[in-house]
């Protein structure tokens, strides 16, 4: 992950905010956003849904450096009715997690550039309060 | 005349409590501590910031559940005050990051409070002047501490993290409407962190009686003074919680019965959130106060200082108190931590 104070601050608000694509044409939606539709069609930003249901999960043991303090991470595929995506599923141990299980968005540290870089935040999900 | 303070009101409230809780047995067995000191404190647990957590985030989900009962949008909010001793950064403020992420930015004020565990309180004040005077209409004040304490440290029994948000504005429609405020500062060495220093230092003894007792019943006095109140007229009483058992001798110190004081203490379950201490007691009245009763609350920061508030709360609660998550939710959606699940959690492994 690039985290460069330029790259940080670009996406900020689809991180933040969870602001996603949806295509002018078709209406397909997408996160994170894209420019242009496959179908040709020219998309526009719109914020997401914060809670859906988390279709999958896997438990990772095998996590980067970086991650290693806080092992293990729980990723999972999540379904907000318009369109799905992969994040990280906190608050919840392994033995807990469970597919099927009603999840919203919380906001979180996703990483840092080092000790002295910049403190990348944004989304992840929990199992619904 | 009417005091300024009355044209102003609380409109949502909001807090946020990690789900991770260390026991205060588990910190005696690690560090040899008897059973007796820790239930001097008057303590039971305390809640841990998760390893993603931090000021800031926490921060983020208090500011939203009173944003969600306030029923405000995020562009009519004309200042986010950040009142914070556990920044994750020195320089660069967290009430941009918590007013981006919100929605607030970019036409508004923003900056972080620092005044040890009244930072967030002085935000409050500053607020009730900058509505008063019609210059803003909606305030966001945001407290909210991941509280340090070096490990071994009588401090880390008690030491905690949570958050603690209010939406002011105008008291027109506001679930709770101000009727006075007072506050009392000093320069007294109770407690500090020297730049640099990951964990603060305090003066022992010294942080009772000259600092947390004294400014708390200055404040108080001063403020039931002003009003021509007596703390029979009070259904809550909430003081800064550094633990279980200071609020209390406070409270009694200045008249107030337990009764008065119970709904309000949440540190012998969640620890001493620092400048979410008293805040979130608030947040917890709040959720269970009804309309005409009147609550007294008085943060208090090392250094030294304290605010106290008095608060009639409007029929307009009711239908605010649904919008979000409780304090109560939030304390009992709790999970049990090992003193070495501790360590991980908050970055205090050496490797």
């Amino acid at each position: 992950m690039v985290r460069t104070p330029p790259v940080v601050w670009r996406s900020r608000v689809h991180r933040y905010r969870l602001v996603g694509s949806k295509c002018k044409s078709c209406g397909e939606v997408y996160y994170p956003k894209i420019f242009s539709c496959p179908c040709g069609g020219e998309a526009e930003e719109v914020e997401l849904p914060k809670v859906g249901r988390l279709i999958s999960y896997s438990v990772v043991y095998a996590v980067d450096e970086e991650s290693r303090d806080r092992s293990p991470v729980i990723v999972g595929l999540i379904d907000l009715g318009v369109t799905r995506l992969v994040g990280e599923i906190v608050d919840v141990t392994p033995e807990e997690v469970k597919s099927g299980m009603h999840v919203e968005a919380v906001f979180r540290r996703i990483g840092e550039a080092g000790e002295r870089g910049v403190i990348v935040y944004g989304l992840k999900f929990r199992p619904v309060m | 005349m009417s005091r300024v303070e009355s044209s102003v009101g609380i409109h949502g409230w909001g807090a946020y409590v990690p789900r991770a809780r260390l026991p205060m047995s588990e910190i005696a067995r690690e560090w040899g501590w008897s059973e007796h000191q820790w239930k001097a404190l008057g303590m039971i647990e305390k809640a841990v910031a998760a390893f993603d957590e931090d000021s800031t985030t926490m921060g983020v989900e208090a500011a939203l559940n009173a944003i969600k009962r306030a029923g405000v949008r995020g562009e009519e909010i004309g200042a986010v005050f950040f009142g914070s001793e556990s920044k994750p950064y020195a320089v660069k403020p967290s009430a941009t990051i918590i007013a981006e992420a919100l929605g607030i930015t970019p036409i508004t004020m923003a900056s972080d409070l620092e005044f040890a565990c009244r930072a967030a309180s002085e935000g409050m004040r500053a607020s009730i002047g900058l509505i008063a005077s019609g210059m803003l209409k909606y305030t966001l004040v945001v407290g909210s501490d991941t509280a340090q304490a070096s490990p071994g440290d009588v401090l880390e029994f008690t030491a905690s993290s949570g958050a603690a948000a209010f939406v002011l504005g105008r008291a027109e429609g506001a679930a709770a409407v101000f009727e006075g405020s007072f506050t009392y500062v000093t320069d007294t060495p109770d407690f500090w962190r020297r730049e640099g220093a990951p964990y603060p230092s305090h003066g022992e003894g010294f942080t009772g009686e000259p600092a947390y007792f004294k400014h708390i019943t200055e404040a108080v006095k001063g403020l039931l003074g002003e009003l021509g109140l007596r703390p029979s007229d009070f259904s809550y009483a909430v003081f800064h919680q550094p633990n279980g058992k200071f609020p209390v001798r406070v409270g009694e110190m200045l008249g107030f019965r337990q009764e008065q004081m119970k709904v309000g203490l949440v540190t012998p379950q969640i620890g001493n959130t620092y400048n979410g201490s008293a805040l979130i007691g608030l947040s917890r009245v709040l959720d269970h106060a009804k309309a005409g009763e009147r609550i007294l609350v008085a943060p208090f920061g090392s250094g030294a200082g304290s605010d106290a508030y008095s608060i009639v709360v409007t029929e307009a609660i009711e239908e605010r108190r649904g919008r979000a998550p409780s304090v109560d939710h939030y304390i009992k959606n709790k999970r049990n931590i090992s003193y070495s699940e501790y360590v991980k959690m908050r970055r205090i492994l050496v490797k």
